[in-house]
């Protein structure tokens, strides 16, 4: 892949913890990057604030992507489980995670995906839970396909599940994707690459772990989730 | 040592059934007495419209009070009807829509008052990590002229891209992501 020099977000100084707005590689950046230079927004309650979206919400097989259909959906079933923290490391209790995902043979069940694998009649690919008083969350699921795309000669996005999060405020949402280990595909995903430092790179990559695999059943990935900002506020009392 | 944070990615192009299953455009309901309606269009920068984005929205009631805890300004009434959160997905000719009420003006920096606002997160295909922009109101000039955030912005048609435009109707907010016309995004202070 070619490297570029650092394209900086309208001459900013640069966290090359997170993407860049644009980055060439990855072609549809170029027509949806803003270029103009961000405005810097002080800390206010309407960005100390934020949605409690979720409470209230959530259906008991929800985060349980291999009980939404009939049958069972084909694929290696997968537990993924960790914590969310926000940037001080204190857990971020009772808040929304919705997941999003491929099927085992790589397809999404969305009709734009015209990727000719087979759908699974038993796979819908979405799931969402609320965390727990320690942060912690938990899915289970099947591991998701590699998939090709067009945006570049022989493209093919590594295996991933998308990750949309709140946190306590509005300045903590995030939408992500968690990876696999060792997956060959990183080195051409301008999408994973975008993400400079390979520090934070590795942030974004969950970890087999033996101690959540279930006997019998389901391997056992862990995927903690670090959000930007402090809970200014403790959260027990809502 | 605190936690490295965790890198933004795209929302991708197939986040539909995960995301916008249950429709949060409607905030309260077309038929209450104080609901306004803000529509837009969401641009790329060669001026085509955007068909994959999703927009979420965070405001305080017309009371100017945040329903969380970190606002805890308990003399300000809450609604528990009125939870200040909406989202909506753009449709096939880049269009969101979202019916709500005007929030009201809020706390901002050095003990002084914000005008009224909505903050606005943009997420889409293509982009690596969301633009957050906000909605200000056209008939606010006095409140809109004093606001510290409005005004840090030194071009007068760059601050212009945050005030709705009133149609009657409904209140417009077109959101250009790149080009002569773009709206202006936001970065966070520490």
């Amino acid at each position: 892949m070619r490297q570029h020099p650092s394209v900086g977000d309208a001459g900013r100084r640069e966290d090359m913890g997170q993407p860049p707005y644009l980055y060439p590689d990855y072609k549809s950046t170029e027509l949806r990057a803003p270029a103009k230079p961000l405005i810097i927004l002080p800390k206010t309650l309407s960005d100390t604030t934020g949605p409690a979206y979720g409470r209230g919400l959530i259906g008991k097989l929800d985060n349980d992507l291999t009980r939404q259909y009939a049958g069972e959906p084909l694929g290696e079933r997968i537990i993924v489980t960790g914590r969310v923290l926000d940037g001080d490391g204190r857990p971020v209790r009772n808040s929304l995670i919705e997941i999003w995902q491929a099927n085992a043979a790589g397809r999404y069940t969305h009709h734009n995906d015209q990727h000719p694998a087979p759908l699974d009649p038993n796979f819908g690919g979405a799931g969402r839970c609320l965390t727990d008083d320690e942060g912690r969350y938990r899915f289970v699921t099947v591991k998701p396909g590699a998939y090709p795309w067009k945006n570049h000669d022989n493209a093919w996005r590594p295996a991933h599940i998308h990750l949309s999060l709140f946190g306590p405020s509005f300045r903590s949402r995030l939408i992500t994707q968690m990876y696999f280990p060792g997956d060959p595909l990183f080195g051409q995903d301008p999408i994973f690459q975008s993400v400079r430092d390979p520090e934070a790179r590795q942030r974004m990559i969950s970890i087999f772990d033996l101690e959540i695999t279930e006997l019998e059943w389901a391997l056992g990935y862990r995927f903690d989730v670090v959000l930007q900002g402090r809970n200014a506020t403790p959260m027990e009392n809502h | 040592m605190p936690p490295g944070t965790t890198p933004s990615q795209t929302i991708g192009p197939f986040f539909h059934d995960a995301l916008l299953a249950e429709d949060r455009s409607e905030l309260v309901s077309p038929d209450h007495s104080s609901a306004i309606r803000i529509e837009g269009t969401v641009y790329d920068g060669a001026g085509e419209p955007v068909p994959d984005a999703m927009l979420e929205i965070w405001q305080s009631n017309p009371a100017g009070r945040y329903d969380h805890p970190a606002d805890n300004r308990e003399d300000l009434p809450l609604d528990e009807d009125f939870s200040g959160f909406g989202r909506c997905g753009t449709d096939t000719s880049g269009k969101f829509s979202f019916v709500t009420i005007k929030p009201g003006s809020v706390p901002g920096p050095d003990g002084q008052t914000q005008a009224p606002h909505i903050m606005v997160s943009i997420f889409a295909r293509g982009l690596l990590k969301r633009l957050v922009t906000r909605i200000y109101f056209p008939d606010e000039e006095e409140a809109n002229a004093a606001d510290l955030v409005l005004q840090s912005i030194e071009d007068p048609e760059f601050r212009k891209t945050l005030i709705a435009r009133d149609e009657g109707e409904c209140l417009r907010f077109d959101v250009h992501l790149q080009g002569e016309q773009q709206t202006a995004f936001f970065e966070f202070a520490e």
